[in-house]
């Protein structure tokens, strides 16, 4: 892989939910308007993903409830095991090593020190009776910084950096706002500077002003920090938005992918079609 | 000065022990025999040789008698007994074919091949005190004793035993024949300490040593609604089955060494399928204890099953929630050990608030400060 | 009716399988090993992992030290040495140095113990991360893992809450540069002598059903942020009113007609020790 230009590679990424048969790719997909397998029940949520992601790049991930955009940023984090296929990170290995079959250990180092992720519920990603400044904390701890005060100095920085007025960060989340705690996500998302954040549907439940904030914080964190992103969303104004190249997901298949302007202006699969129409 | 005399505690505990044994005595009835307790206090004794995990009903009535009647006490002198004795051999899996029935039901089937048996219950018993009890003597018991045994007309047993409900739902498609990991020896919480998951056999034997109150309070939780699982009783058997184990010269023969008393049970719960192509079978909750137990052994069996659900969202549904809280004999052991001594934990707690109340005073001008630099 | 009970009461093959265990812990400091643990005489939680250690390392030449809050003489010390006692027939003892096996609950013996001495803790809680974590399973991947960070975070929380950590007693320490392990609760004024020790450190958890060890010549650290020192209690200014010692960590007590609070050694054994030196000395 070449890490000057790529942060991120997958092959051939798959996530089935049940045993699986042999029909189960095939009986499955845009085609059939399903990802439940007839023959035996097996959900299947993703199916043979290849993508690239470039160093300083937002990659838009769009799809329908159920096309399976949420189980590949969590196979990416390790939340779900992928069922089979390959992902590399330029930063793991010098990008050698395929890190969906890398020891627990080594997963865990991963998501400490390479990748970011928010989830669209903050129960997910953050501790709730645990202060802003603690979650931020747990992140700066598992990447072995024992010093209090620099602790607490690279809390009150990324607070900053997320527009987080300082008074909250001895606050529990459960205490703020839903803008709020999708801010101190993103706080601690970026505690240890990964070069890779996933966003699942970060902006998805909140009002509308808030989510033109979130969007604004989300892009400028991007231009000054040039840390490549994976956005997923159901929202095309979002990927309008933030993306720079976007994927199109359908019953856990690719159906397009292109730079966004290209997929939101002239689709050309018949679903992508339905979905940028739809937007009207 | 309050300093404790090294003497005091050697003789505080004699002294402890010669008075307990006076509060027993003092009220100059004649002494409670071991066979009399083993005879008249049946449910009592079996309670004791199921959460002491050792079948014998002398030494469970020695140890009520020892206890005072205190049951959690009484299963703890049987347990520590249980350590001193050398383990010999591994008894032979159990033929419950083979048990002899004294009671047998189902709450599933009106009527079951072999038929109901009521047996010995007190469920359809009034509940009101019989004080005719107070004066029962010798020859009333005698009397009592004749007139039922006059009543009796002995039946044949039938060679073949009982067949078991759950037995005829399997053959019939309608329960799922468990997976047979039992087929590997079995494992010996005992000998191993288990780790979580825990297999069957081993989360069959924590609860089959549990303490009665602790299992039926969190199988009632799961019956309330907590993680309901909708049970109904297959079969409830209370009855000796024979023990048998591998003869030690010949080979395949085996040796029946006596036999025991267990109360088993088996329910059926909710249905459920695995894949959409798959028929839905009923799933079941196995529960077998020493002795007649039944709230037990029923209890055990809707714990077996809860704690099969995926996803725990109950505290029944969770096996390490309920395995590692229904022991008896560590729960209450636990829970007296608060009666000791805590002063260097509670000086080191002093120690920390005292600190921490000097620190915080001082603090709060400095908070001030803080959030002025906010 | 008579029973003879075997020496050290636990039946040989229970006290082969918890040396072996013994084995496996020394060899993996501060790792708790699984072990089945017995039923003993005495109740859950008042010792019986520490005894069954003690059980199954115990010969007929080991000479015997049992105390509880550092005392010799309280009721629990002395139930426990009269078991041990009962069914072993060692020789005991109220002096550290002369003991070759130690039994304690909540202290180590002021005196600073040798090498060849096995110092017995009796464990409630072995699990530090239970603080964070419920569940065993979990618990036991975070080990593995050395994942620590959620444990960090309540040490975090207390200095943002209290402005210093609230941990007094079983104070999580990091054994050999890898497990973090419940010292069992002795007071934070014993932690550093878990340290590159002389002796052998024994862990026994009965009712949890856990052994673990801290070798001798062993790191021991207790977790502490690099600018947030560790602090041990403070006893600045007093002193034991027996035997005068600065050096010892003090019980409080109150005297019964005059309300007073003084303090003195819960060494016993110490505290003794010292008087009998002051009254050779002629003081």
């Amino acid at each position: 892989m070449d890490c000057d230009k790529l942060i991120l590679k997958v092959n051939n990424l798959s996530k089935k939910f049940g045993k699986g048969c042999s029909q189960c790719e095939k009986l499955t997909g845009p085609e059939h308007n399903s990802n439940v397998c007839p023959k035996c029940g097996t959900v299947v949520a993703l199916q043979d993903i290849s993508f690239e992601l470039y160093q300083g790049e937002i990659l838009g991930i769009v799809g329908e409830s159920g096309s399976g955009k949420s189980s590949l940023v969590q196979c990416l984090y390790f939340d779900q095991e992928a069922s089979h296929g390959e992902a590399y990170l330029c930063c793991f290995d010098n990008g050698l090593s395929n890190i969906l079959k890398a020891p627990e250990s080594k997963k865990r180092f991963i998501r400490n020190h390479m990748m970011g992720m928010v989830y669209q519920n903050s129960v997910r990603g953050l501790r709730l009776n645990v202060t802003s400044g603690g979650n931020i904390a747990e992140k700066l701890l598992s990447a072995d910084m024992f010093h209090f005060e620099s602790i607490r100095a690279r809390g009150k920085e990324l607070l900053g950096k997320t527009e987080i007025p300082l008074y909250y960060m001895d606050e529990m989340p459960k205490r703020l706002s839903g803008g709020m705690q999708q801010r101190v996500q993103i706080a601690k998302a970026l505690a240890n500077n990964p070069p890779l954040l996933l966003l699942d549907e970060v902006t998805t439940g909140l009002d509308v002003s808030v989510q033109a904030k979130v969007l604004d914080l989300i892009k400028s964190l991007q231009q000054d920090l040039n840390i490549s992103m994976i956005v997923v969303s159901h929202d095309l104004g979002v990927i309008r938005l933030l993306t720079n190249r976007t994927i199109v997901l359908k019953n856990g298949r690719i159906v397009e992918k292109g730079l966004t302007d290209q997929v939101l202006e002239d689709p050309q699969h018949a679903y992508a079609q339905l979905l940028v129409h739809s937007m009207l | 000065m309050g300093y404790v005399a090294v003497q005091g505690g050697t003789d505080a505990i004699e002294n402890s022990e010669k008075l307990s044994n006076y509060l027993r005595l003092k009220g100059k009835s004649l002494p409670l025999t071991v066979k009399q307790i083993q005879d008249q206090l049946r449910f009592l004794v079996d309670r004791v040789m199921g959460e002491g995990s050792l079948y014998s009903p002398f030494h469970a009535a020695l140890a009520i008698k020892q206890s005072e009647g205190d049951p959690l006490e009484a299963a703890f002198y049987i347990r520590a007994y249980r350590s001193t004795l050398k383990r010999i051999v591994d008894t032979l899996p159990l033929n419950m074919q083979e048990q002899r029935i004294t009671r047998r039901i189902s709450s599933a089937f009106k009527d079951i091949p072999g038929g109901q048996i009521l047996g010995p219950t007190q469920d359809y018993k009034q509940r009101m005190l019989d004080f005719s009890l107070v004066e029962e003597d010798e020859e009333a018991m005698h009397k009592a004793l004749s007139d039922y045994e006059a009543e009796l007309k002995p039946k044949p047993i039938g060679e073949k035993g009982f067949v078991k409900v759950v037995d005829i739902l399997k053959s019939q498609g309608l329960v799922k024949e468990a997976a047979r990991e039992t087929e590997e020896a079995a494992a010996d919480i005992t000998k191993e300490s288990v780790a979580f998951p825990a297999d069957r056999s081993s989360s069959l034997q924590m609860l089959s040593r549990s303490e009665t109150g602790g299992v039926l309070a969190l199988a009632y939780s799961s019956m309330r609604g907590y993680g309901s699982i909708h049970p109904t009783i297959a079969e409830l058997r209370v009855g000796h089955v024979p023990v048998r184990i591998p003869h030690p010269f010949r080979e395949n023969e085996t040796v029946t060494i006596g036999s025991i008393q267990v109360t088993e049970a088996e329910i059926l719960a909710k249905f459920e399928s695995c894949g959409q192509d798959e028929k839905p079978y009923f799933t079941l909750g196995y529960g077998c204890c020493f002795g007649c137990n039944e709230v037990k052994a029923i209890s055990m069996a809707v714990l077996d099953r809860t704690m099969k659900e995926e996803k725990a969202d109950a505290p029944a549904q969770d096996q390490e929630f309920v395995l590692m809280h229904t022991d008896g004999i560590e729960s209450s052991g636990f829970c007296a050990h608060f009666k000791l001594p805590h002063y260097i934990t509670f000086q080191s707690d002093l120690d920390r608030l005292r600190a921490t109340q000097e620190k915080k005073s001082k603090k709060e001008v400095k908070t001030g400060e803080n959030i002025n630099d906010l | 009716m008579t029973f003879e009970y075997n020496f050290a009461f636990i039946d040989e093959n229970a006290k082969k399988e918890i040396r072996r265990k013994l084995l496996k812990a020394i060899a993996i400091p501060g790792h708790q090993v699984p072990f089945a643990s017995r039923e003993l005489p005495i109740a859950r939680g008042w010792g019986t992992g520490g005894l069954q250690i003690t059980m199954a390392i115990i010969g007929p030449e080991d000479v015997l030290k049992v105390i509880d809050q550092g005392c010799d003489g309280s009721v629990n010390a002395v139930n426990l040495r009269k078991l041990i006692s009962k069914t072993t027939g060692v020789r005991t003892t109220f002096e550290t140095h002369k003991a070759t096996i130690i039994q304690t609950r909540h202290r180590i013996p002021e005196v600073p113990m040798k090498e060849g001495q096995i110092l017995v803790f009796q464990v409630p809680l072995p699990e530090p991360l239970r603080l964070v974590e419920p569940s065993e399973a979990e618990t036991r991947r975070m080990h593995s893992e050395k994942d620590y960070s959620r444990l960090w975070v309540t040490l975090y929380e207390d200095i943002v809450k209290w402005g210093s950590i609230s941990i007094g007693a079983s104070y999580p320490c990091k054994v050999n540069g890898h497990y973090v392990m419940s010292p069992s609760p002795i007071p934070k004024w014993d932690i550093y002598k878990l340290h590159q020790s002389e002796c052998l450190y024994l862990f026994g958890a009965g009712r949890e059903k856990r052994i673990y060890a801290v070798p001798p010549y062993t790191d021991v650290e207790p977790l502490q942020f690099a600018d947030k020192p560790f602090e041990v209690e403070s006893f600045e200014g007093l002193c034991c009113c027996r035997c005068g010692a600065v050096d010892a960590y003090l019980d409080e007590i109150y005297d019964e007609e005059t309300g007073c609070k003084y303090h003195v050694c819960s060494d016993t054994g110490y505290c003794d020790s010292r008087l009998g030196g002051l009254e050779r000395n002629g003081l």
